[in-house]
């Protein structure tokens, strides 16, 4: 079996049932916890505990202004990366390709050379968060070996899908499969550490913006 | 008790006579008891993104990022992951995360109560809704539990569960409300076995604001309410629900509702204190078992009933104020509006500060800051942000609706020499109130 073979095969395989079954594990230990059950009267006009995660998932997607100020670097510099990511992967012909396999769903999609070029500002955005976290005094010191480890195999194969689809390094089929690698490590990796926020953060955002609203209170 | 330094320097005070281990495994215990599926989703969901920071009035006072307020939870981060999180036994089984120790618990005792007020601003900065204020709140039941909770608060938790209130012995309250009567030429009402309106009291009212218990009494009487003062549950601001001692909160939420339900009454009115309001409003159904089967409101909420019902009417002072939103009234309360609504009604022109209602600053002493003599240079660096936002608005007046805050607020004042006085809502309402 070669490479591409293997990555292509039993690699994606079984990191695809690592990323599933872990994903599962960690969200139904969490949600499976009790809750406290809140039998203060709401505000009069609060919205129902649906509404209110909603407000809250969508309201949270910006800062509030006042907090923008000092968070403007993370803010924007997180968009940038995530935006790019989601067009690298959602809107590349190969990856849609690769969905369609799995889902049976396709779309259409964009330019190559549009991919290359959003990939490359990814990669820059994606070192640019690195380097800021290595230098700013909160951030060193809130961090965790999770922050970088997440961060490398974020990195890794937005860096492996430029260099295969410029084919620069090596023959093509091997850029490939260690694009393909770099991928199963990373689904393998997400549901332990802070890549999980994908899911997460429809569960954060809503508890508090069911607490909130139920007060009254702003998000 | 004991006050000690950490070998880093940091201050900390000890209760008990636990051995460290002991000590440090009470912490973690009472951190992850009870864990329920809120608070473990955000202890999960911490992209450690450092936006926390920029909201928390300690770390934008001193620039120290030890204060930001994710780091506030260092040691508990372990406990959760090695007792509840859905991956604990490969913590356990690799020993992964298992490095906090006393020493660490000693040093974060003083970012845990000196450094929050719980003021919950960082909620509000957080971009995955992490709601950290509550989280500390967890970790402080823990430091309780390891009896590492500063002097001054474990003091105020002592003579609440002695007294009935950390102010003052429940068999002197009568004497309080009687001479508070007096002094302000109120018919006041105490211990009356049946009444409408239970009034409820913070120890600020029975310290320093000793008028407000006869300011209420005084508009109660304009509207011909049934009301009484009760000796037997009146205090609300509720330490234990500052200091982590859940099984205090638990017996002072009890006795309050209990004896509000045995006079009859339908509304028990929260003194002007924000805890309280956070205390009552919000958990007091949780240590009741249940609904609660009468109605509870801040003091603001019944000013702002009894103004827009014309029940009472108000002279017209017609200057500029500011208003000082106290945290857990507006930015975890809900309350922003009403008070707003009173000042408007008092003739007074609102000249908002750059940041107000549920995105104020805090006064820097909620949370027990204030009563902890420990903290006051770091109070003092949240103050400046308050003062330089409030001389920015260049208001004639400076009002808020708790007693805690205008504390705060008037400590700072007389430390920088700044010659503001911080006025009471309630107050403005009876001085203005209509005969």
């Amino acid at each position: 079996m070669d490479l591409l073979t293997f990555a292509r095969g039993p690699a994606l395989e079984i990191a695809m049932a690592i990323f599933v079954i872990g994903v599962l594990w960690r969200m139904v230990g969490v949600l499976s916890l009790p809750a406290w059950r809140d039998d203060s009267p709401p505000r009069k006009g609060a919205p129902p505990a649906w509404l209110a995660a909603l407000q809250a998932i969508f309201g949270k997607m910006a800062p509030h202004r006042t907090f923008l100020k000092a968070g403007m670097f993370t803010t924007i510099n997180g968009y940038v990366f995530h935006i790019g990511l989601a067009i690298c992967v959602f809107a590349f012909a190969p990856h849609i390709l690769f969905l369609k396999s799995l889902f049976g769903l396709s779309w259409p999609a964009l330019p190559s050379g549009m991919i290359f070029a959003v990939g490359a500002v990814t990669a820059g955005s994606l070192i640019a968060a690195l380097i800021y976290r290595l230098t700013s005094p909160v951030l060193k010191l809130i961090s965790r070996g999770n922050d970088y480890i997440s961060w490398g195999l974020t990195f890794l194969p937005v860096v492996t899908g430029l260099a295969a689809a410029s084919h620069i390094g090596a023959r093509y089929e091997t850029l490939l499969a260690i694009h393909i690698l770099s991928i199963c490590v990373f689904l393998a990796w997400f549901p332990f550490g802070k890549l999980m926020h994908a899911f997460l953060f429809v569960f954060s955002r809503g508890a508090t913006g069911i607490r909130f609203r139920h007060r009254g209170a702003q998000i | 008790m004991t006050a000690k330094t950490t070998a880093s320097g940091v201050a900390y005070d000890v209760q008990g006579t636990q051995g460290d281990l002991a000590r440090r495994d009470a912490a973690m215990q009472a951190f992850v008891q009870d864990f329920a599926k809120t608070a473990a989703i955000h202890m999960e969901s911490c992209l450690r993104c450092g936006m926390c920071a920029t909201a928390c009035q300690f770390y934008v006072g001193t620039g120290d990022p030890k204060y930001t307020p994710i780091n506030k939870l260092k040691p508990f981060e372990q406990a959760y992951h090695r007792h509840v999180g859905p991956f604990a036994p490969l913590y356990r089984l690799f020993g992964i995360g298992s490095n906090v120790n006393v020493e660490m618990l000693q040093e974060w005792e003083a970012l845990l109560f000196d450094a929050c007020s719980l003021c919950g601003r960082c909620t509000l900065a957080c971009p995955m809704g992490i709601d950290i204020s509550e989280l500390i709140k967890e970790a402080r039941h823990g430091m309780y539990k390891a009896g590492l909770v500063p002097d001054r608060l474990e003091l105020m938790d002592r003579t609440a569960k002695a007294w009935g209130s950390p102010a003052t012995p429940s068999d002197d309250f009568a004497d309080i409300i009687k001479d508070a009567g007096e002094e302000n030429g109120v018919p006041m009402n105490i211990d009356l076995p049946k009444a409408d309106y239970v009034i409820t009291t913070a120890p600020a009212e029975l310290t320093e604001h000793t008028k407000a218990l006869a300011d209420i009494a005084k508009i109660l009487n304009k509207i011909g309410a049934s009301w009484t003062y009760s000796s037997e549950g009146f205090e609300a601001s509720n330490i234990g629900y500052i200091n982590g001692d859940l099984e205090l909160q638990e017996k002072m939420t009890r006795k309050m509702i209990d004896n509000a339900i045995a006079i009859g009454a339908h509304t028990l009115i929260l003194p002007e204190c924000g805890h309280a309001y956070g205390a009552a409003r919000w958990e007091a159904a949780r240590w009741y078992g249940g609904k609660i089967p009468l109605k509870i409101i801040h003091m603001t909420e019944f000013l702002d009933e009894v103004v827009a019902s014309g029940k009472i009417t108000l002279k017209q002072i017609g200057e500029t104020t500011s208003f000082h939103d106290p945290c857990q009234l507006a930015r975890r309360g809900g309350v922003v509006e009403a008070p707003r609504a009173v000042l408007k009604a008092l003739g007074l022109e609102i000249k908002e500060l750059e940041d107000h209602g549920a995105l104020a600053w805090c006064c820097g002493g909620g949370g027990g800051v204030v009563s902890n003599t420990r903290a006051d240079p770091l109070r003092y660096k949240a103050f400046e942000l308050k003062k330089k936002q409030f001389e920015g608005a260049n208001a004639q007046r400076f009002v808020t609706a708790c007693g805690q805050c205008r504390i705060t607020l008037t400590l700072g004042a007389k430390h920088f020499k700044w010659d503001k006085k911080v006025e009471s809502l309630l107050e403005l309402v009876a001085d203005n109130m209509i005969v």
